[in-house]
């Protein structure tokens, strides 16, 4: 078997662990004296973490030159969505109740809220369009439009930020790491540019 | 009695075998690094509850005696359970999570302890906790605790009447308002070594909210003292009025003049005020007041105006804007 497929298979069983984690905590009644937000807050940081995780793939294999770590690239994307998606029911289910007036409400009148929902929009959008089908039928449009992920990124830390009183350091971690891969991503634009133009320019 | 129990997990028994035995192979990636770190955060909960249970100063406290119950405990409710008073906690000088205090709250001595009384008062001075509260009877007061973040709890404190603590100190006319101000001690208060929140903690009440009879300060709760991670060893109760203004583990009593800076007021002057009373019609910025959760119920519940106790302190605001009183 090829090092990739080992690795992706290790991944997909390392990314359950969470999800596994929290039935454990489920049935030993370990959810703290408020189950909800637990669960709100585990799915949410999971969500995030995955979305950064998601963003280190090109980033590695830009430093490394390994190309095939390209291949985790949508599974660890699904991983945040599939997260996010708990994050969502967990609001929709558990915490609201089905409630549709006040849910709409949080939507329209609570930045944070209304940017978690169009964070998780945009994801379900990456997650239905990520099918080998859907990049052969967009061509180069596809391209343009999982470049969302950059502006998910953003409003998903938006959120996070906003949910919260402080300034926790978990939120700390996600930011410190979002920034290092979006920075290095605009570095490494820049450069390529950069040597682009040098090269025309010493043609001509 | 500290009880000791054995830890009954094992990080072995939480990592799979198999995922365990082929980590170098993973760790090597920057991928399975952070697969790594992510299990250990899932890991690590379950060892610091462990831990916590060994801990001295976070379980059940010393059974107080000769404690009366008071006939202005609200009835008709619910306690919420010990467990979950004493592990869900807002108490930043331990930590910026609800379980930080339960696991960090060891550290605090909360005896010997002194509380120093300052201001516009015709007695003042430093005094011993035993000295300080010894000449009152204790009572139980049963009240709702309802939290800004919309959650709230019943809780059976013990402790004693405001009012009868500040007439002792005989606070002059020019005394307005009184200030509290929580200890400052960042060696048993690790949160103080960060700067998430401007330390010490500081909170206040005008002088006529101070004597109203339902203000107390507790030193006990479920007829035990106070753990640690509750606000050993005495705390401000102001039960119409958001959780934050009960400050905790207080160390310095002023009466002054000026309307005090509380903590959350100078971090967050556009969401925090002085006054924050519970007020299901204005919402805190980002989120709404309107309904809360009670902690152990599934269905959120109308959140009442001064927490369910307008009868008692609402003539307090006549004339003020409610608007204003968050």
């Amino acid at each position: 078997m090829k090092p990739i497929v080992v690795l992706k298979r290790i991944i997909f069983a390392a990314a359950l662990i969470p999800a596994a984690a929290l039935i454990y905590y489920a049935v030993q009644g370990d959810l703290t004296a408020n189950p909800i937000e637990f669960i709100t807050h585990f799915t949410g940081d999971w969500a995030i973490r995955f979305l950064v995780i998601t963003l280190a793939v090109t980033p590695i294999r830009r430093i490394t030159g390994w190309n095939p770590v390209i291949k985790l690239r949508r599974m660890l994307g699904l991983f945040s969505f599939f997260y996010a998606t708990l994050h969502f029911l967990t609001w929709f289910v558990l915490d609201w109740f089905f409630n549709f007036r006040q849910m709409a409400e949080d939507v329209v009148m609570r930045p944070f809220i209304t940017l978690g929902m169009a964070t998780f929009v945009m994801l379900l959008a990456l997650a239905v369009t990520s099918t080998q089908g859907s990049i052969r039928r967009l061509g180069r449009k596809w391209t343009q439009l999982h470049r969302l992920i950059y502006v998910a990124a953003v409003t998903a830390l938006f959120h996070f930020w906003l949910a919260r009183k402080t300034v926790v350091p978990q939120f700390q971690v996600v930011l410190v790491a979002a920034v290092l891969l979006l920075g290095f991503r605009a570095w490494w634009t820049l450069r390529t540019r950069t040597r682009t133009h040098a090269r025309t320019s010493t043609a001509l | 009695m500290l009880i000791r129990r054995a830890p009954d997990l094992r990080f072995s028994d939480i990592t799979p075998k198999s995922l365990y035995l082929r980590r170098r192979e993973f760790l090597q990636t920057a991928a399975g690094a952070a697969i790594g770190a992510a299990a250990m955060a899932v890991a690590s909960p379950l060892a610091a509850n462990v831990a916590a249970q060994q801990r001295e100063g976070t379980g059940h406290g010393a059974k107080l005696a000769n404690v009366k119950k008071s006939p202005l405990s609200t009835t008709g409710e619910k306690l919420t359970s010990w467990d979950d008073i004493t592990s869900y906690n807002n108490f930043y000088e331990f930590g910026p999570y609800k379980e930080d205090p339960k696991e960090n709250a060891w550290h605090l001595k909360p005896r010997p302890w002194t509380i120093t009384v300052e201001g516009y008062a015709a007695k003042k001075g430093t005094f011993g906790f035993d000295e300080f509260i010894q000449a009152y009877p204790l009572e139980e007061r049963v009240y709702r605790m309802r939290c800004v973040e919309a959650w709230s709890m019943v809780i059976p404190w013990v402790g004693i009447p405001l009012k009868d603590i500040i007439a002792t100190y005989q606070p002059t006319s020019q005394a307005k308002y009184v200030e509290f101000v929580t200890a400052f001690n960042p060696a048993q208060m690790p949160g103080q070594q960060t700067r998430m929140l401007p330390w010490p903690y500081v909170e206040g009440l005008r002088m006529d909210e101070a004597m109203n009879p339902l203000a107390i300060l507790a030193v006990g709760l479920y007829e035990e003292t106070l753990p640690n991670q509750d606000g050993a060893p005495i705390r401000l109760v102001v039960p119409w009025k958001y959780g934050f203004k009960g400050v905790k583990s207080i160390a310095k009593i002023r009466f002054v003049d000026y309307q005090p800076k509380n903590t959350w007021q100078v971090m967050t002057p556009n969401e925090y005020g002085f006054y924050a009373n519970v007020n299901p019609n204005v919402d805190h910025p980002r989120w709404s007041q309107a309904s809360e959760r009670r902690i152990g119920e599934f269905f959120r519940r109308k959140t009442l105006p001064f927490n369910g106790y307008a009868d008692q302190v609402a003539s307090l605001y006549a004339g003020m804007d409610p608007k204003k009183l968050y």
